[in-house]
């Protein structure tokens, strides 16, 4: 079932909620030990909150447009109570005092939290490898990576562990592998849905994000977690947007681009083929299509490992041993933090803060992050640009398809996995990646469709259209 | 090799990061770091003089709250994580040095 | 006075050599060449609202240990920053009353490491400042610019452990975060400030603005506004900018003074001996009277600003400037320019700055209005009223008074006298208190009589008194009014009885 229909099902007292959880946890049980989707699975937490779903049913309350429908929270986000480490050795084991503000909507809407997924350490990665806990395994093919770095909510949901899940995604960490698992992976307008209790990687990058098997799902976890928030200064004064209403509003007249820059050298062209074939879809649907040029994308990547890591390395400054956390035992302040870090982060981490704290240096500044600022502003204007002729973009959500667990070791070529997501978080636009077929050996494709801030409307109405076009695949869900 | 970053800069920035590397991480590090700045040498040659940098993709001005008292941790939650605790305080090894 | 009441020395013991001309300090060093002071003040108040600066936590001095935190003090993971808005027109109020730019400003990381920093960095704000390009005007007349002012937020406190309690030697450290996160106005002075007096008024000064415009309590006892000098000297009378050194760690305005005399004559002695006076950071010791270096760390910090990505720009609208800047109470400058005026005296007279300084220039001006005279009220203010309870005398009282004084009816011991009895209960009215005294005014008659008695009495004196030189005259003449003051119980006019003793003593 979908979390649409196993909502509907709860409010209306066809369905316990303990009963859909108890189904769910099944499934964890049985295949979590091969796929490894979670740092924690609450299961105890799930059946009390599923029990008092159901007790509020049955007394007739409005238990809200989740009710009852398991979702799985990326370990970056704050849980109360429960363990939140990021993925990292140096907050194993730290309990936050509050929720996120996300966390805080889910509840309010009748979710019943399963657990905590897995993750590249503090979000750093594109396959879920650099995780102090153990990598994930995509659900589709167990020796290939999920991608990253939210690897474990999109496997989560893949695998039918929980219909929805909670990622976040600085420069491609929801769509990406959402694409390599052959599910519905969203990054919202920056702004649009709080980051207050996501712990940070780059601050003016980072969104919280819903993973789903279907449009119509992410389309309603988004509206429960989107709108103003006072308590994030950077978020949007406005109220979630109604966007499932809209799904079925279809794209005739809906001007589409391809973005040529992220068609050409680089990309699979199994993928590429599969981006064509989505293009005449929408095209069949009414839409009208044509190449775009967005010339300053390729700057993207570039820009991007200078800005956050830069900020990066400032917002990973507090983990130093003192208030919470690991801690490395030294005779002077100084070495404990020292100690405690050096233990503490992984290789990946490490790099990151290491050329983020160079970037921000004295005598360097100009060169690096202040020139990223503005290559930024050039991405900025050439999608403004692009906007002023068509509504939507398409494009590969990523140059391969699931490469193999341990296949990529060097770093720069592992950011590669991201120059098709990169630009929109630079951006601040919207984007999400909507499953549409296969390579030859039937491994998940993922189509990305973008748009503009605030463009999520028209964004979901292409996608919606995408996913009834998409090939069938051997995976489809029962 | 990349010169773009020295073994000396890598050192350097480890220090300010709080971070120690041994021997070999320090040669892995500067190779890896090197590269990646390399790669972004293509940004490095644009001339943006006349391009204004965006710290934010949108242009929000005077978000401010109310000073108004919020909740507050008692000092048992505030305290509940800490490595190290003493008299309600958080408790850290000696401090060489005042704060700058 | 321009310097400090002990003698201030060197770090080998030696007495400074100090010339301080009205304006400018200038310190001998060893060789004997001169140096004058280059002195810029960095001031951090503690701004005065509820709570702290990006969160929702109580600001508030005192209370236990980490009992005014919350999630954003501590910086825990996944908290941000909201910017309370009062500290903003708090930080605008304090622009206007300077004179500065209020601007569209923006906040900035200062990243450095030290425990008692949460999160690792400190919000602060670096190249677009709230406040920017302001003045203030001393008491000495001398104007000082200030060059920004900016908002940012204060650290926690660490406790050491062991060690005396100092940082050095110390087993362990305590730290307590109910400072965290209080918000702070950091005003920097150009380099204007050239004798340790200056500094001295400057801060006093600054400190009654922001306490008259309600921005900080200004309490240097407890930290809620600390000063840090920035010092360089040069050879008298060149113009050139040399090397400076922070001082830190300057809790009083008395440590101040010392602390920038001594560190003026370091440097002068550094660049007499040919060597270099190094860019640092030093600590004031207040137990030894000596500035040492803070450097124990082998490089200098790099804090690597860049704008804060939590927060949005600030930029308060002009209609909601102009409100504040009508708001704003009568600063001390305006004070005393006031009462100058009323007075007729130089704005730098010493009654005008010390009616003002003590907040009694209200109370002198309604008395001048209620009739008493201008220079008389001011005095009996300064001198009289300088007591408990001095500044609640109704004004109509003080006009009473000093009409009686003017009219002769009171001599000026009598005046201080009544004064003390209204102060004490002001409900009685002058004359009545000078009645119960029996105060009235004596009778020239009766006054020569006692005169003439005196005289009698002390014919020798009288005999040397005249036909003596100016300086026998002078000791007599003060002999003889003593005499005559305490044969008259006091009541006798100080100025009459000069006169007929001149006049009896030239006939």
């Amino acid at each position: 079932m979908s979390a649409a229909e196993i909502a509907a099902a709860v409010r209306a007292g066809e369905r316990s909620a303990v009963e859909v959880a108890e189904e769910h946890l099944a499934r964890i049980a049985e295949r979590e030990g091969a796929v490894h989707a979670f740092n924690e699975v609450t299961a105890e937490a799930a059946r009390r909150a599923a029990a008092e779903i159901d007790r509020r049913v049955a007394a007739g309350d409005d238990v809200g447009p989740l009710a009852g429908v398991p979702v799985a929270i990326k370990d970056n986000l704050c849980t109360k109570g429960v363990a939140t480490t990021c993925s990292s050795r140096i907050l194993e084991g730290w309990v936050p005092p509050y929720d996120a503000t996300v966390v805080q909507r889910l509840a309010a809407a009748g979710a019943v939290a399963v657990g905590k997924t897995n993750l590249d350490e503090f979000a750093m990665g594109s396959s879920t490898e650099n995780s102090a806990f153990g990598a994930t395994r995509n659900p589709v093919d167990l020796d290939r990576v999920p991608g990253g770095s939210s690897g474990g909510s999109a496997a989560a949901v893949a695998a039918g562990f929980a219909p929805l899940a909670l990622g976040s995604d600085t420069g491609g960490s929801i769509r990406q592998p959402a694409a390599f698992c052959g599910v519905v992976g969203v990054k919202p307008t920056y702004g649009l849905v709080s980051r207050y209790g996501l712990i940070a990687f780059a601050s003016s990058l980072d969104q919280v994000g819903p993973f789903a098997r279907t449009v119509a799902d992410a389309a309603l976890l988004l509206e429960v977690t989107a709108g103003h928030d006072p308590a994030d200064a950077t978020s949007i004064p406005q109220a979630a947007p109604s966007i499932a209403a809209h799904l079925d509003d279809g794209v005739s007249g809906l001007r589409v681009g391809v973005v040529r820059e992220l068609m050409g050298e680089g990309i699979d062209p199994a993928i590429a083929a599969r981006v064509r074939e989505a293009a005449e879809a929408l095209a069949a649907a009414g839409a009208s299509v044509e190449e775009v040029s967005v010339p300053a994308v390729t700057y993207g990547l570039s820009a991007y490992y200078l800005i956050a890591p830069a900020e990066a390395s400032s917002n990973l400054a507090r983990f130093d041993g003192v208030r919470y956390g690991l801690r490395v035992d030294a005779p002077t302040t100084n070495e404990m933090m020292v100690a405690t870090r050096t233990a503490g982060f992984g290789a990946e981490v490490k790099r990151r803060i290491m050329l983020g704290t160079y970037a921000l240096s004295a005598g360097y500044y100009d060169a690096f992050y202040g020139k990223a600022q503005k290559v930024r502003t050039l991405i900025c204007r050439d999608f403004a640009a692009a906007y002023e002729r068509v509504d939507v973009l398409l494009s590969p959500t990523t140059p391969t398809t699931a490469f193999e667990v341990g296949a990529i070791a060097d770093p720069l070529t592992m950011y590669l996995n991201d120059i098709c997501t990169i630009p929109t978080n630079l951006a601040g636009d919207a984007a999400m990646s909507v499953p549409f077929g296969t390579d030859a050996t039937g491994l998940p494709v993922g189509v990305q469709v973008l748009a503009p801030a605030l463009g999520e409307v028209a964004m979901f109405r292409a996608a919606a259209v995408l996913e009834a076009a998409a090939p069938s695949t051997a995976e489809e869900d029962a | 090799m990349s010169e773009r970053i020295s073994r000396d800069d890598v050192a350097h920035v480890a220090r300010l990061a709080r971070l120690s590397l041994d021997e070999a991480e320090l040669d892995t590090f500067t190779a890896q770091l090197g590269a990646i700045l390399d790669h972004a040498a293509d940004v490095e040659a644009l001339d943006l003089a006349d391009v204004a940098p965006t710290s934010h993709p949108f242009d929000l001005v005077n978000v401010l709250r109310a000073d108004a008292a919020g909740p507050t941790l008692a000092p048992a939650e505030a305290l509940a994580a800490a490595p190290s605790a003493e008299d309600d305080r958080f408790r850290v090894p000696t401090i060489l040095g005042e704060a700058p | 006075m321009a310097n400090a009441p002990t003698v201030p020395t060197d770090s080998l013991g030696h007495p400074i050599t100090v010339a301080a001309s009205d304006d400018v300090l200038v310190v001998e060093a060893h060789d004997g060449s001169r140096w004058e002071l280059v002195c810029g003040l960095e001031v951090h108040a503690e701004l005065h609202t509820v709570t702290k600066m990006f969160s929702g936590a109580p600001n508030q001095f005192g209370d236990e240990p980490n009992t005014n935190v919350d999630p954003v003090t501590l910086g825990l993971p996944g908290t941000l920053p909201v910017v309370n808005e009062r500290a903003v027109e708090l930080a605008a109020t304090f622009g206007l009353a300077i004179g500065a730019t209020v601007q569209r400003s923006v906040f900035s990381r200062k990243n450095y490491f030290y425990p008692d920093m949460p999160k690792n960095f400190q919000i602060s704000q670096y190249d677009q400042p709230i406040v920017v390009d302001g003045a203030l005007e001393l008491p000495s007349g001398h104007v000082v610019g200030i060059e920004r002012a900016h908002l940012e937020e204060d650290t926690g406190k660490s406790t050491h452990v062991g060690g005396a309690g100092r940082i050095k030697g110390a087993e362990y450290s305590l730290v307590d975060y109910n400072r965290a996160g209080v918000p702070l106005l950091e005003i920097v002075s150009r380099p204007h400030v050239r004798s340790a007096e200056q500094a001295r008024q400057y801060v006093a000064e600054l400190r009654s603005i922001l306490v008259a415009c309600g921005v900080s309590d200004g309490k240097m006892e407890e930290g809620s506004m600390r000063v840090d000098a920035n010092i360089s000297v040069r050879p008298e009378g060149s113009d050139e900018l040399r090397t400076r050194c922070e001082i830190k760690n300057v809790n009083s305005l008395r440590s101040l003074v010392r602390a920038i005399e001594f560190e003026a004559k370091r440097q002068a002695d550094l660049h007499a001996s040919g060597e270099k006076v190094v860019q640092e950071t030093r600590h004031w010791d207040e137990a030894d009277g000596r500035t040492h270096t803070m450097r124990s760390k082998e490089e200098a910090d790099d804090y690597r600003y860049f704008p804060e990505p939590d927060l949005v720009p600030v930029e308060l609208p002009s209609s909601r400037l102009d409100e504040l800047r009508a708001a704003l109470p009568l600063l001390p400058s305006q004070r005393r320019h006031r009462l100058a005026a009323v007075v007729g005296e130089p704005i730098t007279s010493e009654p005008v700055v010390v009616a003002v300084e003590r907040g009694q220039d209200d109370q002198a001006l309604a008395a001048i209005a209620a009739g008493g005279d201008p220079a008389r009220v001011l005095l009996h203010v300064v001198q009289n009223l300088a007591v408990d309870g001095g500044a609640e005398l109704p004004a109509e009282r003080l006009a009473e008074v000093v009409r009686m004084e003017v009219g002769g009816e009171l001599t000026a011991t009598q005046a201080k006298q009544v004064l003390a009895e209204l102060v004490a209960d002001p409900s009685r009215s002058a004359a009545e208190v000078a009645a119960a005294k029996g105060f009235e005014a004596m009778d020239t008659g009766a006054l020569e009589a006692i005169v003439d008695q005196v005289i009698a009495a002390n014919p020798d004196e009288w005999a040397s008194f005249c036909t003596g030189d100016d300086k026998a005259r002078k000791k007599l003449s003060g002999f003889f009014t003593g005499q005559i003051m305490k044969a008259s119980k006091g009541q006798a006019d100080g100025k009459l009885v000069a006169q007929l003793l001149a006049q009896k003593s030239s006939s």
